[in-house]
């Protein structure tokens, strides 16, 4: 088991070596000369140059991604343009709220998705079955930021049920944390059900059709536990894979929601560092996510192998 | 035809769907559009009417023409991704899968950008250019090429194993024969079903990036952007961000429903998986 993880772990650590890469170049390709700015408009071409030589711009790039590297395999993610403050500080700021919706998001999603999938395939073909496809397709293809105001528009203005936008902490009280975060998780939740209940409903259609589910129901067995212990356990490697994979879904909606709801999580960092073209943060967020997500990843390689010994090999 | 239609329902309503979207966009300026650009600041934030079936924006331009005119830019940037992103899949991936110590490098290099989420990809890539529609086209097909290659690589492998592509290379087929008269084909019924699903995908991720203002400049009424000037006031006037929002969630579903319909006619194996 553990020489398996090891060498799962290990796997990632090109890739990982590849997004930083990536990472690094977009900072380098960025417009814009940084000692150029900080030497301000009246700067001769030789003071740009003694700036750019003391902060070590005129070295080559592999050099200065080596070192870009080591720093950020530190938890140095570099200062921003703007704000002047360390990129790591800002998003330990604005972690809260983004992990909050994420995590949500991700619990709520398979607890609705995984039953609606188990019973769109033990009722193949029935009326059941179609809604739950429809809602399939639908979930697809209204956008994530529609969906958000759809739900804001009914839920929030027409009824006041919920507050149209915001975010309160955690500390603040778990009932008003969520009162804020149900809206937002359900819009961001929405194409992660579709595909999660999609996947887990054509998971299970072909485990259904094997010679033990067969035998269980033979011997007596409930509808019940032939679905959710027989059938499920054996239908989980595509389900926990797609689950991962979607994380990408929810990571690049989350930057969309927190925008459509005002909450002030690493999503909307992001979106603001656009508009000022704030590199060092836009590389920050990036790295992070894409770590974050590698991670998931490798979380799910794990599972395969405690869900389904037979992979280990 | 009738039959047809009722045996592929997606293919039928999808593909009508898509064509009539496709007519509007064309045919932008014969549907009793005005200039979507024209600004009228006497005739601010007005509710749908007679006049203005789907109201006007805050600088008083005709939401129903943006949104006519906005189709022009989805479409345009869904069908173009779709293109260029199984083109320049396809090879990668068929390069991959015949050349085999590029495989390596070339796969590692494609997981390393699957690891960044596509919409972030997309926004990192538009951080470094100035907006305009090429700009889009060019970030998001970055953004696609990775899951094509993987796919493509993968059936070419899995083909490459097969009797008839073997006895072909035993009787002495050259490899740019092989390709061309026994690979392609085969890919071909995937890379479409995959292209559909990049285009909605691509479409979604323009409207995304616009919306947030990483995408098609402001000048362009795409339906990120018009969604991007209503969010503003949407509270009060939420039809400036309701006829965009609808109009490109239909555009999407039609690409969706054609998709999933040419993936149970194409590949009826597949069709009972997922």
């Amino acid at each position: 088991m553990w020489r398996y993880a090891g060498r799962r772990a290990l796997a990632t650590v090109p890739v990982m070596g590849f997004v930083a890469l990536f990472v690094f170049s977009l900072l380098y390709l960025a417009p814009g000369d940084p000692a150029a700015i900080i030497a301000g408009d009246q700067a001769s071409a030789e003071d740009i140059a003694r700036i750019h030589a003391s902060l070590g711009l005129d070295r080559p790039f592999l050099v200065r991604f080596g070192e870009w590297l080591w720093h950020v395999l530190q938890g140095d993610l570099g200062t921003s343009i703007f704000a002047n403050l360390s990129v790591a500080h800002m998003i330990g700021q604005r972690i809260e709220p983004t992990l909050s919706l994420m995590v949500l998001t991700l619990v709520f999603s398979v607890v609705v998705a995984v039953p609606l999938g188990v019973l769109a395939a033990a009722r193949a073909g029935s009326w059941v079955d179609r809604l739950v496809m429809l809602f399939a397709v639908l979930g697809f293809s209204v956008p994530v930021f529609v969906m958000g105001y759809v739900l804001a528009f009914v839920f929030a203005l027409q009824l006041d049920w919920l507050p149209v936008q915001g975010y309160t902490p955690i500390s603040h009280g778990v009932w008003p944390w969520l009162r804020n975060l149900i809206l937002p998780v359900v819009a961001l939740g929405a194409i992660y059900i579709a595909l999660i209940a999609r996947v887990t409903r054509a998971a299970m259609l072909e485990v259904l059709g094997q010679d033990y589910v067969r035998t269980a129901r033979a011997k007596g067995l409930g509808l019940a536990p032939i679905l959710f212990v027989h059938a499920l356990k054996n239908a989980a490697v595509p389900i926990v894979t797609v689950i991962g994979l979607g994380v990408a879904l929810l990571i690049g909606g989350a930057v969309v929601t927190e925008s459509v709801f005002a909450i002030p999580g690493v999503g909307r960092l992001v979106v603001d560092a656009i508009l000022r073209r704030d590199y060092p943060v836009i590389q920050g967020v990036t790295l992070l996510f894409s770590f974050v997500y590698v991670l998931v990843n490798l979380i799910v390689d794990l599972l395969y192998s405690v869900l389904d010994p037979r992979i280990r090999q | 035809m009738i039959r047809w239609a009722r045996r592929h329902p997606g293919i039928a309503a999808g593909g009508l769907l898509l064509v009539l979207i496709v007519l509007a966009a064309v045919l932008a300026p014969l549907l009793f559009t005005v200039d979507p650009t024209a600004l009228a600041p006497a005739r601010r934030t007005r509710p749908p009417s007679a006049e203005h079936w789907f109201g006007t924006d805050m600088l008083g331009r005709d939401v129903y023409s943006r949104v006519v005119y906005g189709a022009r830019v989805s479409l345009i940037v869904g069908f173009a991704v779709a293109a260029l992103a199984s083109a320049i899949g396809l090879a990668i991936g068929v390069v991959a899968g015949f050349v085999r110590w590029l495989d390596n490098v070339v796969m590692r290099a494609m997981d390393g950008l699957m690891s960044v989420p596509p919409i972030l990809l997309a926004i990192a890539l538009m951080a470094l250019t100035r907006g305009s529609v090429q700009n889009v086209i060019i970030a998001i097909t970055i953004a696609e090429v990775p899951r094509v290659s993987r796919l493509v690589r993968g059936v070419v492998l899995s083909l490459r194993e097969l009797p008839y592509v073997e006895a072909a290379i035993a009787a002495g087929t050259r490899t740019p024969r092989l390709i061309w008269r026994h690979i392609l084909p085969n890919t071909f019924a995937p890379l479409i079903v995959q292209a559909s699903y990049i285009c909605a995908s691509a479409m979604i991720t323009e409207a995304i990036l616009s919306f947030i203002g990483a995408g098609t400049p402001p000048i362009v009424p795409s339906w990120g952007n018009i969604m991007a000037e209503g969010r503003a006031l949407w509270q009060v006037k939420p039809f400036i961000v309701f006829f965009p929002a609808a109009a490109l969630s239909i555009t999407v579903l039609a690409v969706n429903l054609l998709g999933d319909g040419l993936r149970d006619a194409l590949d009826p194996r597949l069709a009972k998986r997922l």
